[in-house]
């Protein structure tokens, strides 16, 4: 029986790519108002659950469950998913050659008021929500005549990543590696970025390999995934703990569990 | 991975009826008689009867190519086609309230506005049913700036000193196989003439239509624009559904005198054919402009998206000094369609300019090739040309080919050539999908920004137009 309070209910998932088993039986609940962050070692299959719970086609889920608001998430095609406030900050976010910024935002951000049931914003409008969107991530207008993230440096496809964040108000953001490849001031817009929209009814999953990430975004739970299964959770401290003595003695209980 | 991408369903063509109009067709079969019967039929004058043979008798001796373009089809039977139809209300009309009513309502249907509604858009609309033009718009308004705008039957009547000086100035009754062909038979057309100095104060714009049964339609342009002259032609087309393969082979001659400027834009979208191809339009057509004086300039921009084979190559010779010539186009092969189309930009004057900008997509198991010719000829000192081909694979089933001819006879000329093919991954998609867009409209995105250097070519309302078909036509590409 889901508690009532879950926004996301994660029991015995487990997914392939291909023949390959990734995720190995994942059990992950997530309230409103919380940061989780998932860290692990590369190839545990951080970023891996975070695709499935976007809904990607190039895994397939073989066991267990996902619910969402108390709904099958399993179920729902990907665009579903993002009407219904998941968001997922892709680690290597997609070129779209001759389509504005401003064109491909302000799409997505009707498709997914009229999934609500919302009137559709025209150009005006729009560009009036964009000002205030922009101050958060600290950028100029000019960003948004480009075309969707081509030619845009690795940091400003990150950044452009909470920007749309920002503009799509999702329920449950998840943020996959979105500090690899980010300089210190980068990392730091982007962190006020997710710390800006944080609300009590909301929630965040912080995908990363570093410790880094989560000096800025203080997570309430973190876990650590190692070889597709949570091996531990704790605290924030549990973050610390681990920058100082790596991932190795985790992957090593985790192979005598076996 | 891409197996979403590669389930096929395509949705019925949205323009497929036949409008129930008894027509006044001519028996099947091509001869000499035919074609005297095509000329009496136009009560044409007897210069032009003998151009008509003389073509045909050009044509006969010719074949039908298959060897060298990238498409495959089976050899015509022209004995089994007809070769002039025409609505039995084809008589000259004084107003379009005395046409068919089911006529109008066919235009309607497409969505051809010959009424208020095109009037008050200010476009004049010189609608063809068939081979013969059932209403004419705007004249008046035209004839006042002196250009002329009217059928091609009727400018053989009433100006036939111009169409005798122009007509087969730029494609010759011999040049090609269909090029002969429609020579010979050619139905009806438009006309185009803006005299010295004249400013074109409207697009003009002409709908093509097949309808009658296994008639073939046999389309002939001819736009001249005199010194310092300017226009805007645009061509747009959609046929009923038919089980026989029907041919068009249509000719377009364009003549820009000095300082004219000729701007012809086509969007494309005859049947394709069901899933097995069966049926659709074998679009054969020859499309070429002549820069005949100094600094003219001709622009090809063409959105090609229907047909079950598409066989076009819109040229330019830049004959004077410092002429240009542009080439946009986008051709869209989906199910079981082919393209063979592309370009040829034929330098002859000096400091003579090309553009070729060209976006290939292709689909399901359609294969798109481009094939364009850039030549530069021993007088055409500082001749430079641009060429971008871009290729964009939707699925694993499809083909894209790029056939670039280059000949350059002048050291002093610049010829750049790029090209790419990418393929619309999963990953593009997803992206979109996460963002709250359903596959087809993350398609039709992906798709449109790999065009947009050809729409941005394309009057405003011709480019929105095109957009809604792109995605039509690429509507069930991935699943």
């Amino acid at each position: 029986m889901a508690r009532k309070t879950a926004m996301l209910e994660v029991k015995g998932l487990r997914a392939t790519a291909g023949d390959k088993e990734i995720l190995r039986g994942i059990d992950l609940t997530v309230n409103p108002g919380e940061v989780h962050a998932v860290m692990g070692p590369n190839g545990s299959g951080k970023s891996t659950l975070a695709q499935v719970l976007a809904g990607h086609p190039a895994y397939e889920v073989t066991a267990g469950r996902v619910l969402y608001d108390g709904k099958d998430l399993l179920d729902m095609e990907p665009e579903e998913r993002a009407q219904a406030g998941i968001f997922l900050a892709f680690q290597y976010p997609v070129e779209i050659p001759g389509i504005s910024n401003a064109y491909f935002l302000r799409a997505a951000y009707n498709e997914i008021r009229k999934a609500r049931g919302l009137e559709e914003v025209d150009s005006m409008d729009f560009l009036d929500l964009l000002e205030e969107k922009l101050r958060l991530v600290e950028w100029g207008p000019e960003i948004m005549s480009r075309a969707v993230n081509s030619g845009f440096s690795g940091g400003e496809k990150k950044r452009n990543e909470i920007l749309q964040m920002a503009v799509l108000e999702p329920r449950l953001a998840i943020l996959d590696e979105t500090d690899s490849g980010l300089d210190i001031d980068a990392l730091r817009v982007v962190a006020s970025g997710v710390n800006a929209l944080r609300r009590p009814n909301n929630a965040t999953i912080v995908v990363t390999h570093y410790q880094r990430l989560l000096n800025y975004i203080v997570p309430d739970r973190v876990h650590v995934l190692v070889g597709g299964r949570i091996v531990r959770s704790g605290g924030k401290e549990l973050a610390l703990e681990l920058e100082a003595r790596g991932y190795e003695w985790l992957e090593e209980a985790a192979e005598a569990a076996l | 991975m891409s197996s979403s991408v590669e389930s096929l369903v395509n949705r019925d063509y949205k323009y497929g009826f036949v409008t129930d109009i008894e027509a006044d067709t001519a028996p099947k079969g091509l001869n000499e008689d035919i074609i005297r019967l095509i000329s009496a039929k136009k009560g044409e004058p007897e210069w032009l009867l003998e151009w008509r043979l003389k073509a045909f008798r050009g044509w006969s001796k010719m074949t039908e190519p298959h060897s060298w373009p990238n498409i495959k089809y089976c050899p015509i039977d022209y004995q089994n086609l007809r070769y002039y139809s025409a609505p039995k209300t084809a008589k000259p009309l004084g107003s379009l309230d005395e046409a068919d009513p089911r006529l109008l309502e066919t235009y309607n249907k497409l969505g051809i506005p010959l009424t208020e509604q095109k009037l008050l858009a200010g476009v004049a609309v010189d609608a063809i049913f068939d081979s013969v033009s059932v209403g004419t718009t705007y004249k008046a308004k035209l004839a006042e700036a002196g250009v002329i705008f009217c059928s091609f039957g009727e400018a053989v009547r009433e100006h036939p000193e111009l169409v005798r000086k122009y007509l087969g100035s730029v494609v010759p009754a011999s040049d090609n196989f269909f090029a002969a062909l429609n020579a010979a038979v050619f139905s009806d057309g438009s006309f185009v003439f803006v005299p010295r100095g004249v400013q074109c104060p409207m697009e003009l714009s002409t709908y093509f239509r097949i309808n009658a049964a296994e008639t073939g339609q046999f389309e002939r342009t001819l736009i001249i624009a005199e010194e310092g002259a300017s226009v805007s032609y645009l061509e747009g087309c959609t046929a009923p559904k038919r089980d026989e393969n029907q041919l068009h082979a249509a000719v377009v001659e364009l003549v820009a005198l000095d300082n004219a400027t000729i701007k012809y834009s086509t969007v494309q979208n005859w049947y394709a054919g069901d899933e097995e191809g069966r049926g659709g339009i074998y679009n054969f057509v020859t499309k070429r402009g002549k820069c005949a004086g100094a600094n003219s300039k001709i622009s090809w921009t063409q959105v090609e998206t229907g047909s079950a084979i598409t066989w076009k190559y819109p040229s330019v010779i830049l004959q004077g000094d410092n002429s240009v010539g542009e080439f946009y186009s986008v051709a869209v092969v989906n199910g079981r369609q082919q393209a063979d189309t592309g370009t040829k930009m034929i330098h002859l004057g000096k400091n003579t300019r090309s553009t070729i900008v060209s976006k290939g997509i292709s689909a399901g198991q359609g294969q798109n090739s481009y094939r364009g010719l850039v030549k530069v000829l021993p007088r055409a000192a500082g001749a430079r040309n641009y060429t971008q081909c871009d290729s964009m694979l939707i699925g694993n089933r499809c083909g894209a080919h790029t056939f670039p001819y280059i000949d350059v006879q002048n050291s002093t000329a610049a010829v750049e050539h790029e090209a790419s093919t990418s393929k619309i991954g999963e990953d593009q998609i997803f992206y979109l999908k996460q963002r709250g867009l359903n596959t087809e409209n993350a398609i039709s995105m992906i798709v449109n920004g790999f065009c947009k250097e050809v729409f941005k070519e394309l009057p405003m309302e011709f480019a929105v137009e095109a957009q809604k078909l792109l995605g039509v036509s690429l509507e069930g590409s991935v699943g």
